[in-house]
């Protein structure tokens, strides 16, 4: 599949936004859908729906298959070493909250440390506080250097004996920062620290190879990998999933129910109380060809030659800053002009058809660290060009213009 | 959906160039508002006098131009007033913002009404209305404290 024809692969970019031609650059907030995952849905509703892992006809049989076949699709594409570690949730959101729950519960005792960093966006830091409360538990937090990154002397200078978990983004949200997950695992392992990866900005611009990683969890959020919203991956090792308790308890996810006793489903359909989204499942898997068929490495090279032409275009802008500098930065661009509130940004970029986001991003504590509080965010996906971003820099230029500047 | 409806020139100017910011000598009330979706802050000190005159308005925060000018607006069109008027016309504005209603209170000056009328440019941006209307909100909220 060529990259350079991919808009065609997505209807929502033959509508004009304002008159104008539709610029989407608010992928690291959910990405568009190709139409190949759009058409399953419905053809999915269409000839074979039912719902999944209960009843004994045909369409169950169907659609059951159809749902277990993602799991199977995932596992591949992960290079998780088992399918039962793949935990279909309602977003990397719940995917998070179900380890901070469930792990919290059972391994995190009053007194001991949950090592997170300041890049944590809202859904890897809100979960362990509720673990904090329950449990009089430490949530600590690494520090981000002025380039916007944590470096890994100071995840090392902030493990103790007491750390029960290290919980941290694969790529920050609001500074691009690809955080050294490798070598944190790495780090962790030799201590027997447990890695829980957000990998909500990182599964969607980045090869992923569960066993070469060797991280204990990694959260993804589907939709912002072309996928249907909605939905989100738990990767968790066998051994874990294993040990740890239910998150949630409802129907499916038991093995015997009596008045006095009840025992559970094994893993996975331990983790999936009650009726699951199998539409969006089973449409997960074109997700999954539409990445193949480009390649992720392909996908991260264009992403990051566009990256790359942006921070030069804006750079040029004297009025521009750009929020953060790392050493390895992925498809997310933040910025403030001089004399413009982010949220007048977004809205007249947004007359001339250009999607951004503006605000704190979910990152409160990132935002108060760098003094501000909201920036304006361009976020890259497959589908973005260098003619995107001129057109970006000129509604910029419309933005001064406006607030006569 | 006009941008230029949005960002006249009252509120670009208001929104540079606020009036009223900072924290007013002797306040007696104050009530402060945040919008988690955008990270606005708005924190209002007022001073009524015994006989329940706003004698000193002022306000404090951080926010997009329509949200600074529509504080300073409102501590322009409210200094000096009874506290009854104050009420009656941060009603009628929230009601012009939120719902097209006519501003019909009759002690407005022409240019007090020209500069009220600047806010309802955000009624064709669904997503800005918080942005004018949090300060008013604001206010009342600090009257039901006073009451």
């Amino acid at each position: 599949m060529e990259v350079e024809n991919i808009k065609k692969e997505f209807p929502i970019f033959k509508q004009k936004i304002n008159g104008k031609p539709l610029v989407y650059l608010d992928s690291a907030n959910s990405s568009q859908k190709p139409k190949s995952v759009i058409d399953r849905i419905s053809s999915f509703y269409e000839t074979e729906f039912s719902n999944v892992g209960r009843s004994v006809h045909s369409l169950a049989v169907k659609a059951t298959n159809r749902f277990e076949n993602t799991r199977d699709r995932v596992q591949k594409y992960l290079n998780a070493k088992h399918r039962e570690e793949i935990i279909f949730t309602k977003g990397a959101t719940e995917a998070i909250n179900l380890v901070a729950s469930s792990f919290g519960k059972k391994f995190i005792n009053s007194g001991d440390e949950i090592l997170i960093t300041e890049l944590e966006h809202h859904s890897n830091y809100v979960p362990w506080h509720f673990i904090r409360q329950e449990k009089g538990a430490k949530v600590k937090f690494a520090e981000v250097n002025l380039n916007g990154e944590v470096e890994i002397d100071e995840i090392k200078k902030n493990i103790t004996n007491k750390t029960k978990i290290i919980a941290i983004t694969h790529i920050s949200n609001v500074t691009g920062a690809i955080t050294p997950i490798k070598k944190i695992v790495d780090i962790a392992q030799e201590k027997n620290i447990p890695v829980l990866i957000d990998g909500t900005q990182g599964a969607p611009h980045l090869t992923l190879d569960m066993q070469d990683l060797g991280c204990d969890f990694y959260a993804i959020s589907c939709h912002k990998m072309y996928g249907p919203n909605g939905l989100g991956i738990l990767y968790a090792k066998k051994k874990w999933l294993d040990l740890l308790p239910p998150y949630q308890g409802g129907g499916g996810m038991i093995n015997e129910v009596y008045k006095d006793s009840i025992s559970y489903a094994d893993t996975p359909t331990k983790f999936e109380a009650g009726t699951m989204q199998t539409a969006e499942v089973v449409a997960f898997s074109e997700s999954i060809n539409f990445i193949e068929k480009i390649g992720m490495k392909n996908i991260s090279s264009h992403e990051n030659k566009i990256l790359e032409y942006g921070l030069e275009q804006l750079k040029k802008n004297n009025s521009i800053n750009i929020i953060g500098e790392p050493k390895e930065r992925g498809s997310v661009l933040c910025f403030t002009i001089k004399g413009i509130h982010p949220h007048d940004i977004a809205t007249i970029l947004d007359d001339e058809g250009v999607a951004v986001r503006a605000g704190h991003h979910c990152c409160q504590i990132l935002h108060e660290k760098l003094g501000l509080p909201a920036t304006t965010r361009a976020s890259i996906g497959i589908y973005n060009t260098k003619e995107d971003i001129d057109i970006l820099c000129k509604a910029i230029d419309h933005c001064k213009k406006v607030f006569q500047i | 959906m006009e941008l230029k409806e949005l960002y006249q020139e009252i509120i670009l100017d208001h929104g540079k160039n606020p009036r009223n910011k900072g924290v007013c000598s002797n306040y007696n009330f104050d009530a402060q508002a945040h919008n988690p979706l955008c990270g606005d802050k708005v924190h209002i000190y007022l001073n009524l006098d015994k006989d329940k005159k706003l004698v000193d308005i002022s306000f404090e925060g951080e926010g997009c131009a329509i949200s600074l000018a529509s504080a300073s607006i409102l501590t322009e069109i409210l200094k000096g007033k009874d506290l009854n008027l104050t009420q009656k016309i941060s009603e009628e504005i929230l009601g012009m913002i939120k719902n097209k209603e006519k501003i019909t209170i009759n002690s407005l000056t022409e240019d007090q009404i020209t500069t009220i009328s600047s806010l309802a440019g955000v009624q064709e941006f669904p997503m800005r209305v918080k942005c004018a209307t949090m300060v008013w909100h604001t206010f009342l909220s600090a009257l039901n404290k006073k009451n």
